[in-house]
């Protein structure tokens, strides 16, 4: 906290303590780094390759795409549980549309931004206009997603679009980041084409965050959004656009999610929603809203796999051991958030807050 | 000197329905001026600021501004912001999970892009010009609350306000942080910034004000200059007797029983909300009362004997047996009662029927595996619902459905079914007519005659004056005297409240 | 006077609440008796085991939405006190229900070993449900972020136990826990409901239970001003659906004679989310009729049945209960509400101006 009580001026080039945000979004940074760099020296083997991180892209991808929606409602102070319906429902239909219909690329793509617009558009309306709970929106909107997956096809489906096939084999290498093999041939670092997209998403939601309007507005809404009325901001239109945009995002989600599986299946993406939760809470977006960081979400999608990894390095290789790491994961940091933050607020405000005293921080000023 | 005027508001009156809240009441503003409006509670300053703000459509009156088209309407506060009348609440409303700068320029930049380097240079220069000890790119929650109030009040300013109205911005902070605020009230006023201040303490006005102007009852008592209106004045024309006519009124004779058993007794007692250790005994039979203005510290005093906020310290005994009371239950146990200050955050529970808030506090006290039956819960509400005389359909209505006098008749009559041995009134008259005010004090005589110990606050010392027999004097949250018997006038207790800073 | 008005449409909204179920299971009724009027009818009939026991859609809905209703009843106190809701109770429920199995398979299974394992699988549910508890009352977390924690991993913790199989128990006296006593021709899992039902009678009979609960939902400060312990009862709240869960987890576990912990009651936590919500109580919190939410339960079941009867796979109908659950809440929304309002105030001033 500010310990001098200068004038601005005078202090010249003094670095900033870190806001809400910065700190979440470093804890998380330094969690990611000792991780991996503890599995890489108890581990080694894998780890040591780079291609190992390019997989955590290669099959995260799509995950980073909804996670990035979910950080910009949840940011907004809300919740959208209806994106992992949203991606299942984009697979198939994508799938369908370009085996059965003989569509393009193109319109596939088109279709996919289509279905999940629309789902945004209506989700968005009903919880800025009609004020009624995200939570229950976005479940309903979950509930007809899952259930329009199965009125598209039951069966599971493989893309035997040529084009299509061309696009998912596609890879970009990286030969300088590759790893030679036992016979002597370089192995180059492979990344598919999801990822690309991928990362522009991510680049592309860090501006929206960041250096719009819109993005600010964001913030402002899921801090207070009392006060953000108060201040001239546009509440319900703000939200309106964070569903949207989610939407959006969970409609590029799936056919990135279809580029990297080549197959639409009705239990594709199940638990996605809760993934991309878990991503963006582990990445330092806090559930009340007004805190929260988009590149923070990339390294808690890619925290996540880490454990997964080393719970799968480590020997439990049984399959619940990862799920229930997540879980432990998840536990840890909804309760450090509860605690760092109450224990920031302490020294702020007299307000009392609802944190009991033994949990606090203390803050030294 | 008449061509200073930049706010001129004439015969302003407002009426809800059954109040009056404002009766032909002048207010003038002048360039440079700080303006200090005061009053006791429902004196009508908060209607006063309403109106002016566009919260609240005047009813008659009107106000001119200077500059400005004459007999203006303002209907939005965003009209009024527009007019250069800006306001800074005593809650403040920024965001404060954003930084300074952004909290000074979001909402009013009509870019889609955020332009971060010029907006930090430009707050970094206001805030600079101003003397405000927060940087541009501090995260706002990392501000005191004091410097969060200075940033709102330096976004008003570069709003290009010329009325800056503070509606008691300093009530939740230290004294370093008031004067902080003051060093800031007066640059604007050098500036010719006119600024309208609202406080409840009195010391603050005599030291930043020029001029103060007093309601009371929805009426204007007078506009005065601060040095000409010595405090005990000040006092009085909030309080509404004339100094002349205090020495007249004699108090209606109540003993002062002092040879009473002690009902209660603390030593050293403070809580989180009340920091200043204090000590205080009642007997059994004794009405007494905590007197001094609102944010004296009065009610903070009782919420602590009650166990409401955290108790952080002190020794406690209850009918000279030493108790431990921490939380409210341990108080209730203890044979006390409370009636809570907020009746709306803290007393009533507004969904639940009359009968439920009626017996909530004994039922509690009975414990969680004896409900009481139907039956007995009925008998208990209507002996109550007729013997203060509640207004309400049936026992089954919704508490939320009764006027406010009827349901803080409700919440007594939560706590007398507890047939307590010492019962805390905070505010119980507050927002209720006439009538059942009176009842209300005939109703704590009548209990303490039966041995009742009871604590009574009240805004209104002439209620005080008539039903307590012991008064302790607050004033920032100090106890700086106590009255008894004959001593308690009005006259002295203004004089306590105004000495009290000696 | 509007103050009387209000008053009135108050008192009638007391009695109103339930209707909205009711109505909602009319509807169906109506709507079955007309595309099918044989849709009601039951018949006896001799069952795989050699017991006379009566079928039809009917007998089907009251049994299948068993589980559905029990831990809507939790639901409903939880929602009542904090505010937001479990969305862990179908994860939870596999843990409870392989707990269960696991007790059962350790030796012989006779009556002892049963009431064992169900009280065995009760201290689990009930621990987990502290631990959701604790999070949402001492941490002040939001419930349903503080649930998420137990929804995501829960089902694998079944798993765990379970040690990666779905064993299988079968004993005539489960198999009388989750279908029919030999002898009496009605399901089982209905009798628990009743039994529940009358627990939670005698529970709100004979303790303040939904006294507090209601006073900390609707005014958390003012009921800890009159001395009740807003953590408690909330904590209280969640340990309560613990044991809900074990139940509801125990009856389907013995219905199916196999823990499979993928699929167990997957699903069912949104369903008593939506239960609640149709039995007329405010996700929000504060006063509830558990009657509402038991009522409810069946309504959903009525669709899922009626969906099922026209033949719509199982999948599909999640999309059939999202649009009706939407159109529920858009029909109660505040907006709505007020609009509607609005409109008919104009149309009665101008019927008036007319005449």
């Amino acid at each position: 906290m500010n310990t001098n009580r200068q004038i601005p001026g005078a202090l010249g080039r003094r670095r900033e303590p870190l806001t809400d945000t910065q700190l979440l979004l470093t804890i998380t940074i330094c969690i990611f780094i000792a991780m991996y760099i503890l599995a890489m020296l108890v581990w080694g083997g894998g780890f040591l390759r780079p291609q190992q991180l390019f997989d955590m892209f290669n099959n995260n991808a799509s995950l980073i795409i909804i996670s990035c929606g979910l950080t910009i409602v949840m940011v907004a102070g809300g919740i959208d549980i209806s994106v992992g319906g949203i991606t299942a429902l984009v697979v198939m239909s994508c799938v369908v549309h370009l085996d059965n219909f003989g569509g393009s690329i193109f319109t596939s793509v088109l279709l996919a931004l289509g279905i999940g617009l629309a789902f945004g558009l209506v989700q968005g309306y009903l919880i800025a206009y009609l004020k009624i709970q995200p939570f229950i929106v976005t479940l309903a909107g979950m509930f007809f997603a899952r259930g329009m997956t199965t009125v598209v096809s039951v069966e599971p489906h493989s893309a035997k679009h040529a084009g299509f096939l061309a696009l998912k084999a596609l890879r970009i290498e990286i030969p300088w980041l590759g790893y030679t093999a036992k016979n002597g041939n370089i192995i180059p670092g492979r990344l598919e084409i999801g990822v690309v997209i991928a990362l522009a998403v991510v680049l592309l939601v860090f501006i929206l965050l960041k250096w719009t309007k819109l993005g600010r507005n964001l913030y402002a809404v899921g801090g207070n959004p009392q006060s953000a009325l108060m201040l001239g901001i546009n509440v319900k239109r703000s939200r309106f656009y964070s569903y949207l945009i989610s939407g959006l995002l969970a409609g590029i989600g799936g056919f990135v999610f279809l580029t990297h599986t080549g197959a639409g299946n009705a239990t594709n993406a199940t638990g996605a929603e809760m993934n991309a939760i878990a991503s963006s809470i582990i990445g330092g977006t806090l559930l009340t809203g007004g805190v929260g960081n988009v590149i923070g979400t990339l390294f808690g999608v890619l925290t996540l796999t880490t454990i997964k990894s080393i719970v799968l390095a480590s020997g439990l290789r049984d399959p619940w051991w990862q799920s229930i790491t997540t879980g432990a994961m998840l536990c840890l940091f909804i309760l450090l958030q509860s605690v760092v933050l109450a224990g920031r607020r302490k020294g702020r405000t007299r307000v009392r807050t609802a944190v009991p005293k033994r949990f606090r921080l203390q803050r030294k000023t | 000197m008449q061509n200073d005027v930049i706010l001129s508001m004439r015969k302003i009156s407002k009426a809800f329905p059954g109040v009056q809240a404002l009766q032909d009441v002048d207010f003038t503003l002048r360039k440079g001026e700080i303006h200090a409006l005061m009053g006791e509670n429902g004196a009508g300053k908060s209607t006063l600021i309403k109106v002016l703000t566009g919260v609240y459509e005047k009813d008659a009156g009107r106000i001119d501004l200077a500059g400005v088209r004459e007999d203006i309407v303002i209907k939005s506060p965003q009209e009024a912001q527009e007019l250069g009348i800006s306001t800074v609440y005593q809650e403040i409303t920024l965001c404060p999970n954003l930084t300074v700068a952004e909290n000074m320029y979001i909402g009013r930049e009509k870019d889609t892009l955020v332009h971060w380097k010029q907006m930090v240079r430009q707050s970094g220069g206001i805030l600079e010009n101003l003397g405000i000890p927060a940087r541009p790119k501090q995260q706002l929650a990392s501000c005191s609350l004091a410097v969060q109030q200075m940033v709102a009040i330096a976004r008003a300013i570069d709003m290009d306000c010329k009325v800056l109205i503070l509606d008691e911005p300093t009530s939740s902070l230290d004294e370093k942080e008031v004067a902080m605020i003051f060093d800031l009230m007066r640059d604007l006023k050098a500036r010719g910034v006119g600024i309208l201040f609202v406080t409840h303490f009195l010391e603050q006005v005599y030291k930043v004000s020029d001029r103060i102007t007093v309601l009371r009852n929805g009426e204007l008592v007078g506009e005065y200059k601060t040095e000409d209106l010595p405090q005990v004045e000040l006092v009085a024309r909030m309080i509404g007797k004339k100094l002349d006519d205090l020495s007249v009124i004699h108090r209606k004779e109540i003993s002062y029983d002092n040879g009473g058993t002690t009902a209660y007794e603390a030593a050293d007692l403070s809580s989180d909300a009340c920091p200043n250790p204090f000590s205080f005994r009642i007997s059994k039979g004794e009405v007494n009362g905590f007197t001094g203005l609102l944010g004296s510290g009065r009610s903070e005093c009782v919420r602590a004997i009650f166990g409401a906020d955290k108790v952080s310290s002190g020794k406690v005994a209850v009918q000279g047996k030493p108790a431990r009371i921490h939380k409210p239950k341990d108080a209730m146990k203890n044979g006390i009662g409370y009636l809570p200050e907020d009746r709306k955050v803290d007393g009533i529970i507004d969904d639940l029927s009359v009968r439920e808030n009626i017996i909530l506090a004994l039922q509690v006290m009975r414990g969680f595996f004896k409900p009481y039956s139907r039956a007995e819960a009925e008998a208990f509400a209507d002996e109550y619902i007729k013997a203060l005389d509640i207004k309400t359909a049936s026992a089954d209505t919704p508490l939320k459905s009764l006027s406010g006098g009827n349901q803080q008749k409700v919440i007594l009559a939560r706590w007398l079914l507890t047939h307590p041995q010492y019962l805390i009134l905070d505010e119980p008259t507050r927002g209720i007519d006439i009538g059942t005010k009176v009842e209300i004090q005939k109703l704590v005589l009548k209990l303490a005659q039966e041995g009742v110990s009871i604590t009574f606050i009240s805004s209104e010392i002439e209620e005080m004056l008539r039903t307590c027999s012991r008064l302790i004097v607050m004033r920032d949250r100090n106890i700086v005297g106590e009255l008894r018997g004959s001593e308690i006038t009005q006259d002295n207790v203004m004089q306590t409240i105004a000495k009290g800073a000696e | 006077m509007p103050g009387d008005l209000r008053k009135s449409a108050r008192f009638k909204g007391k009695y109103t609440q339930l209707l909205v179920p009711i109505i909602a299971i009319a509807v169906l009724v109506i709507f079955n008796l007309i595309r099918d009027s044989s849709f009601f009818s039951i018949a006896l009939t001799t069952n795989n085991d050699g017991n006379i026991v009566f079928t039809g859609n009917l007998i089907s809905i009251l049994n299948s939405a068993s589980e559905l209703a029990i831990l809507a009843m939790g639901m409903t106190l939880v929602t009542s006190a904090s505010g937001g809701q479990d969305i862990s109770v179908g994860a939870t429920a596999a843990i409870a229900g392989s707990v269960f199995v696991k007790v059962l398979r350790g030796g012989e299974i006779t009556p002892l070993t049963i009431i064992l394992g169900f009280l065995a699988c009760c201290v689990v549910a009930v621990i987990f449900g502290a631990f959701n508890g604790a999070l949402v009352a001492v941490f002040d977390i939001q419930p349903m972020i503080a649930t998420l924690i137990l929804f995501t991993c829960g089902r694998s913790i079944a798993y765990w136990i379970n040690g990666g199989a779905t064993p299988t128990v079968s004993d005539p006296i489960i198999k009388a826990i989750g279908g029919f006593i030999p002898g009496i021709p009605i399901p089982t899992p209905v009798f628990i409901v009743i039994l529940c039902s009358l627990v939670f009678a005698l529970l709100f009979r004979f303790t303040n239970l939904g006294f507090y609960t209601q006073a900390v939902g609707i005014n958390q400060k003012a009921a800890r001003l009159n001395g009740i312990s807003s953590t408690g009862i909330k904590l209280l709240a969640f340990i309560i659906l613990g044991v809900c869960v074990a139940v509801a987890g125990c009856i389907r576990t013995s219905r199916l004679g196999l823990i499979n912990h993928e699929t167990i009651l997957s699903g069912i936590e949104m369903d008593a989310i939506l239960a609640v919500a149709i039995g007329g109580n405010a996700l929000s919190g504060g006063k509830f009729r558990m009657a509402g939410s038991v009522i409810g339960a069946y309504a959903i079941q009525a669709l899922t049945t009626t969906l099922y009867a026209m033949k719509v796979s199982s999948t599909e109908i999640q999309a059939y209960k999202a649009v009706v659950i939407i159109l529920l809440v858009v029909i109660g929304s505040p907006v709505v509400k007020d609009a509607a309002a609005r409109f008919w105030a104009r149309h009665a001033r101008k019927t008036r101006l007319s005449l």
